[in-house]
């Protein structure tokens, strides 16, 4: 086993198998089903938040999907869909599926337990000023929501990129394939490459969140904001797939 | 129905193996997290590093995990003490900062009480801080042991036999029966453990009850 030598063979970077075109289908994939959660998870998150209505449904919705297993959740999808779709997308659309599935929940949570917990002041001290319902909800609320609408995207990310890694066990393309390629052809090499790079990714978006989160929250939350994060850091513990 | 009454045996072993994968890493994690978490709520520096090191850890995917740690250990890859390594390593970064969030959450005059009373250091810990800290740390352990249900069956993608096994197979045949029956008996266990979380606490904490009926 040799896995300096697997990622400083120039045969393993070129081409359509090579590892920044495996990085670049990972990315890919990740990209379609975290704007897709997207869609659906803020606007979700800020109807509930804003009028209070679902969130036990929402929590227990969320609970329910942390004891169901991934693989066999995908899997199953895989065999649902596979009669009605053809081509390509019986391996495409089971999984995007499955990452939205497990996408959104977080994000939802992140949206609204964010804009429920707004200081109320703040929210008073707006309305006293004269803002309409929509500019306090842009203005105030939302700004307010940031860091733990970031904490749940975060979440919400790297549950996708780890789960996308199997994928690769439908078929798809992505970093998954060099572990369960490697798994097939007893090269652990390769096997432990595939694995590495997907923890770096995993460890690189982390990073990036944490830097995100500095800059784009007001500088006025932030002493709040990391009391906050850290209780939804233990309501939602994200990733782990 | 016929695939279940013929592969029983089969089943019955898988979820015995799922089982001890599971609770395994959950009690050693807890086990180790509770020093650790007792030494990061008494230093603040402690547990800045502690909650930094967890975090990132909990984020590597496990199925990276899982082929990642034979290179360190000297394992080899198909060894299911991988498995248990890895979610050891998920409960205690889960479990560290919640037994430090549970033992910050003692009301302080509780503390003080006791250390009134002459109890000495660790038999304040033991005696008081745990116990009141016992209800946060079941809410931990409880999202612990759940993911861990499911987080063992990634390791069929490397070919440890546990419940995820009926996953691949029902895939490789196309079939709904394995892993229908593997989806619900994963299922079955979390919730399972789910109950046997929330009885234990109730056992532990018996002064909330009263409390509560009062």
């Amino acid at each position: 086993m040799n896995i300096i030598g697997w990622f400083t063979d120039p045969a393993n970077w070129a081409g359509s198998g090579g590892i920044p075109a495996q990085v670049g289908y990972h990315l890919l994939y990740s990209a379609i089903a975290l704007l897709t959660s997207l869609a659906i998870g803020v606007p979700l998150g800020i109807l509930i938040g804003y009028t209070g209505r679902g969130e036990a449904v929402v929590a227990g919705f969320a609970n329910a999907l942390r004891a169901l297993p991934t693989l066999g959740l995908l899997v199953l999808l895989f065999l649902v869909i596979s009669p009605v779709v053809a081509g390509q997308l019986v391996f495409v659309l089971p999984t995007i599926v499955v990452l939205v599935l497990l996408a959104v929940p977080p994000i939802l949570t992140g949206t609204y337990v964010g804009i429920q917990s707004a200081d109320p002041d703040a929210v008073g001290a707006a309305r006293g000023m004269g803002f309409t319902k929509s500019q306090i909800l842009l203005r105030v609320q939302l700004p307010c929501a940031l860091p733990l609408m970031i904490s749940g995207v975060r979440s919400a990310t790297l549950q996708i990129v780890s789960t996308a890694t199997i994928a690769a066990y439908l078929g798809l393309q992505g970093l998954g394939r060099f572990i369960l390629d490697g798994r097939a052809q007893a090269d652990f090499a390769e096997m432990a490459g595939g694995a590495i790079l997907v923890a770096l990714l995993a460890i690189v978006l982390e990073m990036s969140f944490a830097w995100l989160a500095r800059i784009v929250v007001s500088p006025g939350l932030r002493r709040t904001a990391s009391k906050s994060t850290s209780l939804v850091a233990t309501t939602v513990p994200a990733a782990a797939t | 129905m016929n695939w279940i009454s013929s592969n029983l045996d089969r089943i019955i072993e898988l979820t015995i193996s799922h089982v001890w994968l599971t609770l395994v890493p959950t009690v050693i994690g807890l086990i180790i997290a509770l020093p650790l978490g007792w030494w990061a709520h008494r230093w603040g520096r402690g547990y800045a590093a502690i909650v930094g090191t967890s975090s990132l850890l909990y984020t590597i995917p496990s199925l990276a995990l899982f082929i990642i740690l034979p290179v360190i250990l000297g394992t080899k890859i198909l060894d299911p003490i991988n498995i248990v390594v890895a979610l050891t390593l998920y409960t205690l970064a889960l479990l560290v900062r919640v037994v430090a969030d549970g033992l910050s959450s003692v009301p302080h005059d509780t503390v003080a009480a006791a250390e009134a009373m002459g109890y000495r250091n660790w038999q304040r810990l033991v005696l008081v801080e745990l116990p009141v800290a016992v209800p946060v740390i079941a809410a931990g352990l409880r999202v612990a042991v759940v993911s861990n249900v499911s987080i063992v069956t990634m390791a069929a993608l490397l070919g440890i036999p546990q419940l995820g096994s009926l996953f691949t197979q029902g895939f490789q045949l196309r079939l709904y029966v394995p892993l229908v029956t593997g989806v619900v008996l994963c299922v079955v266990l979390a919730v399972i453990f789910d109950g046997l979380i929330i009885w234990l606490n109730k056992l532990l904490t018996p002064w909330r009850q009263r409390t509560v009926t009062s």
